[in-house]
């Protein structure tokens, strides 16, 4: 119980400011409180499917699958399906995050990881075909062929900057966090 | 789209099922497990979010994100976008609506990036899974290149 609570602590902290903010300014309260609903709302809808699939990829998915096509080896192809999953993905960013736990009990290599958070980022394939209808295609397309090489880059410019130790760390930690 | 992934993770399930039922029930207890290790972080993010994005109104963001703006614009612009975390199916609307508002294009290029690739409000998930320093590094290298995605997408409105 106690343990809960302190689990919990920020929620709760966050949940008072919540409280005085109402208390202190009804309109600017009723439109957080309304927005909180709203994003609770879309997460509770998006996030239970992405769950269920990473438990699934989980247990069905041996590792040495997931090491053979985007482990360290794997080269083109694995950069290629860490752009591809990532896009394919639906569903905010922070959803992205415990799919990356899972990558990394897989033996998923740490470049392709960070190719992969990258793409579920910015270039959702759902998302770009709303950008497209919504901004037009110069600015869509133009973001979407400038980001592709752009998460690459990234990927391998966070790679280079940390030890093998911390990523080792990392991979660590995601066993763990699965307990 | 919500449909499709509901569709894909039924198809699935249902599959996995027919095929193992021990192993379909370890997967649940694993989604279920993933998701109350990350929860308390996820409330902390919307609450933070639902904060935030009552302060700041749209109107507030065209009046600091206006075409004559310049790069001092595109750097607000990138501030707010990377503060404020909208699902993309209201941020493109919102987007379009700051563009006939007089918003430009570099201003809003820059927002959009920031906006899918920064996340200050989900720090706190991040660093859960990635420590300190790679979210750090994730998140100012994400905030640079999105100037890179303006300028491409001003220089680009411009020719077209």
């Amino acid at each position: 119980m106690i343990k809960t609570i302190m689990r919990y602590r920020w929620v709760i902290i966050s949940m008072i400011v919540m409280g005085i903010v109402n208390i202190a300014d009804r309109g600017l309260g009723s439109r957080a409180v309304g927005t909180t609903m709203m994003t609770l709302k879309e997460m509770l809808f998006i996030i239970p499917p992405i769950f269920v699939l990473l438990g699934l990829l989980d247990t069905w998915v041996p590792k040495d699958t997931m090491v053979r096509y985007m482990g360290e080896d794997s080269g083109l192809m694995g950069i290629l399906l860490a752009l591809f999953i990532g896009s394919a993905a639906a569903g905010p960013l922070y959803g992205a995050f415990p799919v990356a736990a899972v990558f990394m009990r897989k033996g998923v290599k740490f470049s392709n990881i960070l190719i992969f958070i990258g793409a579920w980022s910015t270039t959702k394939i759902p998302m770009f075909l709303f950008e497209l209808s919504a901004l037009g295609a110069p600015f869509a397309i133009t973001r979407l062929l400038v980001n592709i090489p752009g998460i690459i880059i990234i990927a391998y410019i966070i790679n280079s900057l940390v030890s093998k130790e911390q990523v080792d760390g990392l991979y660590l930690n995601a066993e763990k966090l699965s307990d | 789209m919500n449909w499709l992934l509901y569709l894909i993770t039924i198809l699935f399930l249902a599959y996995s099922y027919v095929k193992d039922k021990g192993k379909t029930k370890k997967s649940l207890s694993k989604a279920w497990k993933a998701f109350e290790n990350i929860l308390p972080e996820f409330l902390v993010v919307i609450i933070m979010v639902g904060l935030m994005m009552a302060v700041l109104d749209p109107e507030l963001i065209v009046k600091v994100i206006g075409e004559d703006s310049g790069w001092l614009g595109v750097v607000l612009a990138s501030i707010v976008g990377s503060v404020t975390l909208i699902p993309g199916f209201v941020a493109f609307p919102t987007a379009d609506i700051l563009l006939q508002g007089g918003a430009g294009y570099m201003q809003i290029g820059a927002f959009v990036s920031t906006l899918m690739m920064v996340g200050i409000v989900t720090i706190p998930v991040e660093v859960k899974y990635f420590g300190g320093k790679i979210t750090a590094y994730r998140n100012a290298l994400a905030f640079v290149f999105s100037f890179f995605v303006a300028y491409a997408i001003s220089l680009v409105v411009n020719l077209v």
